[in-house]
């Protein structure tokens, strides 16, 4: 059987540098799935999208051949003109963005924009387009297709928004689909449900997908062919089940062995006794005031409600949650960033037993010292570090500001600072962004440390890095919570991330904690509807545990929609009510 | 390479998981900011020459009496409307340096002009470092020196004289000194303006905020040459030129800052969304220090490329309001005062040199444009 599409000995560079992609060559058949796997800077990217040809305009295409036997005979698409390859693109070989949010036309209704591919290519008329397009619509999962048809882009989530892109891109029913990070920029249960849609699409209508991705779970639910890359070459390549199963390459190991998963539990941890807490926030809720419009009153949005969270002392406690789910807002009131509604108390102990501070309403010579003893660690290390300020003046400036100690000092402690992070002193002189994303979040860790705190609080810190460099930051956050006696309050929307470095867990929906246990007991007996559909919806690096869709879709949908127990309707929220050992779960009982 | 049975591939090449984590990932960018800038910059070749060509304007004014042959107002009454004249290095075959042919006027009666008969004979030999009438240099020395002076008994106008004989090219030279710093002076003032006030509707937001952005506004919406104009219209006509001058730059200041604040807000608005800031507020910083360590920093660059692209426009404000006879008055010389001689449509007919002062503001607001495209392309060095 001819393969569909056959990329042989691909090479690209820019300029006169080094080639980024060396002699790639790998080939898909009719109705597979290929994953290309890597990191950053692997190369993945420009090998798939040389495909259609949409590269950025430095990059040359310096030898290769790309056959792709979809048409009426194999063509090079290397060679094709291009009228030719307009032909192509949308036609037979579609394309599924990362962005969701960038990738749909802000200014044009879904349906025009969908229905486009089909005028373009089918030469259809108006009201078959639309017929047509409808009818994906439905497919993809929309209820209302004819809403969908007159929406605009913004008025969806992020997932719909995917799902609209898919429809686009599978409406002319093309026979290869390339989808670049397709899920990446989801929440976890989203992206198991948009993985599922592919998969059953693909199932009907037989073509073959090109899946780019870094996600070793995405790639036992979907592949069929597995091809590593790493620094523009391929490591290894051949059958999913051959090289998840047995992986031959140091490389592909290495991958392996940073892959965070969800634990199988034996047995649920016991309670610990919350006693020496470092930071408690008790009752608080917090609304926002949308801006008034016009004559009518302003509405309010509620971002968090009702919660209560206890920091212990040298622990990790970890708030999960998919995106608009609270906690970033509670990140931000934990350090007196964002004041909560009146009524609710944020108060941190700076040594046990000593009176509380109240973060809520703190004086300035408070808040300064509040300071000294909580900071933060931030999700996008490209964003966090001044692109003006060398890495020493970054790292002294919190000693400058609380004017501690003298100038030669502060570099003394800015250099340990780095050696504390694993990084050689000699950084100091340069610029952030000369270093790479792992790099610089080790240096905004560092930067966060340089005050000696005594609680930090991390927003995502590993979200925006690459699987292998996020287990070692992850590890180092480990190191230094133990070394430093530090107590962490970490935000995330990963479990799987949460169950190798937390003590507690708290998983929150739509501004409300769901359920709270330790990962152990979490792992081992999830309660609530949204914390099974989160575990079920985590891609685990292993063909035999593929995602669990119906579980998902019980957990995930509207809080208004799940069980009579755990339902939340019209504000009306069930208690959170202790079922044992610490394990907290708002249902009713 | 070995492809085993069944589609398996595995590299063969030996494979080390070496990296150290302290070598910088992107050695290109392992630079102070101006740096990369300036890396990024030098790519625009037409930027380039724009800006090098700009510099070496700014650097000739200070000594612009030393390069023109005449002052601005030295009056030859026996050359009026005399047209351009052109320095020779070969007279019939030999070589003898720069030298012109005398020119000798005559009134043509008939058509009520003058006209100029080259008297080439007679190669009169330009004198250089020669004593001239005497100027300033640098506004404070006296001197009498001049780089090249017209032989004795001749003239030497390259780009002509207009009707009451004196030299356009010494007046372009000198008109350059106002012309030039009419727009910088202007600029202070826009800046200075715009970024207060910029500043203060970013940072603080909510009423100021509001506020600022009504009045901001109102300034734009109102007609800009008749208020140019009724401005003008104010300066008393007993001051002297140097204090039009400095009126004059600072009402196109005045007039241009509520632009340049909107652009500085907008940029405090996106700023103050980057995770530097926050983590520098959440340091304990005072809104002063975010403001001068972080937010200025970083978008100073941005600040001096709309600053460059909006100096032709005061340019072309003092050259619109002299030209109107409102702005700057004789005898202080700028490029509008000089175009203000070339109103009358007939003269430009008979003597066109006297619209000569055109080319150097074309030139000038030319090269701006391009110097402030090509620095406003190179802003983000980092992006590749």
């Amino acid at each position: 059987m001819t393969p569909l599409l056959e990329v042989d000995g691909l090479t690209i560079g820019f300029g006169k540098a080094d080639p980024v992609v060396r002699d790639v060559s790998f080939s898909i058949r009719a109705g597979e799935t290929l994953a290309l796997v890597g990191e950053s800077g692997s190369g993945k990217t420009l090998t798939c999208r040389s495909v259609l040809r949409i590269l950025p305009e430095a990059a040359q295409i310096r030898s290769g051949r790309i056959v792709f036997a979809g048409g009426d005979a194999p063509v090079d698409m290397l060679r094709l003109r291009e009228p030719e390859m307009r032909q192509i693109r949308g036609d037979r070989i579609s394309m599924i963005f990362q962005e969701p949010m960038r990738s749909l036309s802000p200014l044009h209704r879904l349906g025009n924009q969908v229905a486009e591919v089909l005028r373009l290519h089918r030469s259809m008329s108006r009201s078959e387009a639309k017929r047509t397009v409808l009818q994906k619509f439905e497919r993809v999962g929309f209820t209302e297709p004819e809403r969908i048809w007159r929406s605009y882009p913004f008025e969806l989530s992020g997932g719909m928004r995917q799902r609209a892109m898919i429809a686009m891109a599978m409406v002319a029913k093309p026979t290869l689909l390339i989808a670049d990070e397709p899920t990446t920029a989801l929440d976890v249960t989203t992206q198991a449900q948009v993985l599922g849609l592919i998969k059953t699409l693909q199932a009907e209508t037989g073509m073959a997908v090109i899946l780019v991705t870094h996600d070793l779970g995405v790639v036992a639910n979907m592949a069929e062919q597995v091809v590593v890359m790493s620094g523009g070459r391929v490591m290894e390549s051949g059958s999913a089940p051959e090289v998840l199963g047995h992986p031959e390459h140091g490389y592909t190991r290495k991958l392996f062995a940073a892959a965070t998963m969800i634990p199988e539990v034996a047995a649920p941890a016991r309670e610990v006794p919350h006693k020496d807490l470092i930071l408690e926030m008790r009752g608080v809720d917090k609304t926002f005031a949308l801006r008034a419009r016009g004559w009518r009153k302003p509405t309010t949005v509620t971002a968090c409600k009702d919660v209560n969270l206890e920091v212990v002392r040298g622990k990790t406690i970890a708030v999960v949650g998919e995106s608009g789910s609270g906690k970033t807002t509670c990140a931000r009131m934990a350090l007196g960033a964002v004041l909560p509604d009146p009524g609710g108390a944020v108060l941190f102990y700076s040594e046990p037993g000593a009176p509380p501070l109240p973060v809520h309403s703190m004086s300035a010579s408070q808040r300064s010292a509040f300071q000294r003893q909580a900071q933060m660690v931030f999700q996008d290390p490209y964003s966090s570090l001044s692109p003006r300020m060398r890495i020493g003046a970054a790292l002294t400036e919190p000693l400058e500001i609380h004017g501690i100690g003298s100038r030669a000092e502060w570099r003394d402690k800015a250099a340990a600072m780095l050696k504390l992070v694993g990084l050689n002193p000699d950084m100091m002189t340069r610029y952030p962004h000369a270093f790479s994303g792992g790099q610089r979040q080790r240096l905004s860790i560092a930067r966060a440390l340089t005050l000696d705190p005594k609680l930090l609080i991390c927003d995502e810190p590993t979200s925006a890095l690459d699987v292998s460099v996020q287990e070692q930051i992850l590890r180092l956050l480990e190191e230094i919570r133990d070394r430093a006696s530090l107590s962490y309050l970490f935000i995330s929307h990963d479990l799987a991330v949460v169950a190798r470095i937390a003590d507690e867990v708290i998983v929150m929906r739509a501004g409300v904690i769901v359920e709270q246990a330790p990962p152990e007991t979490l792992f081992y007996d999830p309660r609530h509807p949204y914390t099974k559909a989160l575990i079920a919806a985590q891609p685990e690096p292993d063909i035999a545990r593929p995602i669990d869709l119906e579980l998902v879709a019980k957990g995930a949908g509207a809080p208004s929609t799940w069980p009579e127990m755990f339902r939340i309707d019209g504000g009306v929220a069930p208690a959170l009510q202790n079922v044992g050992d610490g394990h907290m779960v708002r249902c009713h009982v | 390479m070995s492809t085993q049975p069944s589609n398996r591939f595995v590299d063969t090449e030996p494979w080390v998981d070496t990296s150290d984590i302290s070598a910088p990932e992107r050695k290109e960018f392992d630079a102070p900011a101006w740096l990369l800038m300036w890396r990024s910059f030098r790519r625009h070749k037409l930027a380039l020459i724009s800006g090098i060509f700009l510099l070496c304007a700014y650097l000739i004014l200070p000594i612009a009496g030393f390069i023109a042959p005449y002052t601005p107002n030295e009056r030859k009454p026996e050359y009026l409307y005399a047209p351009p004249q052109s320095i020779n290095l070969w007279h019939e075959g030999a070589f003898i340096g720069p030298f012109v042919y005398p020119i000798t006027a005559q009134a043509d009666l008939e058509n009520y002009r003058w006209t100029y008969t080259t008297d080439e004979t007679q190669p009169l030999p330009l004198k250089l470092f020669c004593e001239g009438q005497s100027y300033k240099l640098f506004g404070l020395i006296p001197s009498d020196t001049h780089l090249f002076c017209p032989p004795d008994g001749a003239s030497l106008f390259l780009w002509g004289s207009d009707r009451l004989g004196r030299d356009v090219f010494s007046r372009i030279l000198y008109g350059a000194q106002l012309s030039l710093t009419v727009g910088l002076i202007g600029i202070s003032v826009s800046f200075a303006l715009g970024i207060t006030f910029g500043a203060m509707a970013g940072y603080f937001g909510g009423k100021t905020d509001w506020i600022l952005n009504r009045i901001i506004e109102i300034l734009r919406s109102l007609p800009e040459l008749p208020l140019w104009l009724a401005l003008s219209a104010a300066v008393p006509s007993s001051w002297g030129p140097v204090a039009v001058f400095f009126i004059i730059s600072i009402i196109l200041g005045i007039l241009d800052w509520p632009g340049l604040a909107r652009s500085v807000r907008a940029k405090f608005l996106s700023l103050r969304e980057e995770e530097y800031v926050k983590a520098a507020e959440m340091m304990g910083a005072k809104p002063g220090r975010v403001i001068r360590r972080h937010l200025l920093p970083n978008f100073m660059s941005h600040l001096i490329a709309s600053a460059t692209l909006s100096i032709p426009a005061m340019i072309l404000g003092e050259t619109a309001l002299s030209y109107l006879g409102l702005g700057l008055r004789a005898p202080a010389v700028s490029w509008g005062v000089m175009l203000n001689d070339a109103q009358n449509l007939a003269s430009i007919e008979i003597y066109w040199w006297t619209a000569i002062p055109m080319l150097p503001i074309i030139v000038v607001v030319l090269a701006f444009n391009f110097l402030g495209d090509g620095l406003r392309a190179s802003l983000d060095p980092y992006k590749s």
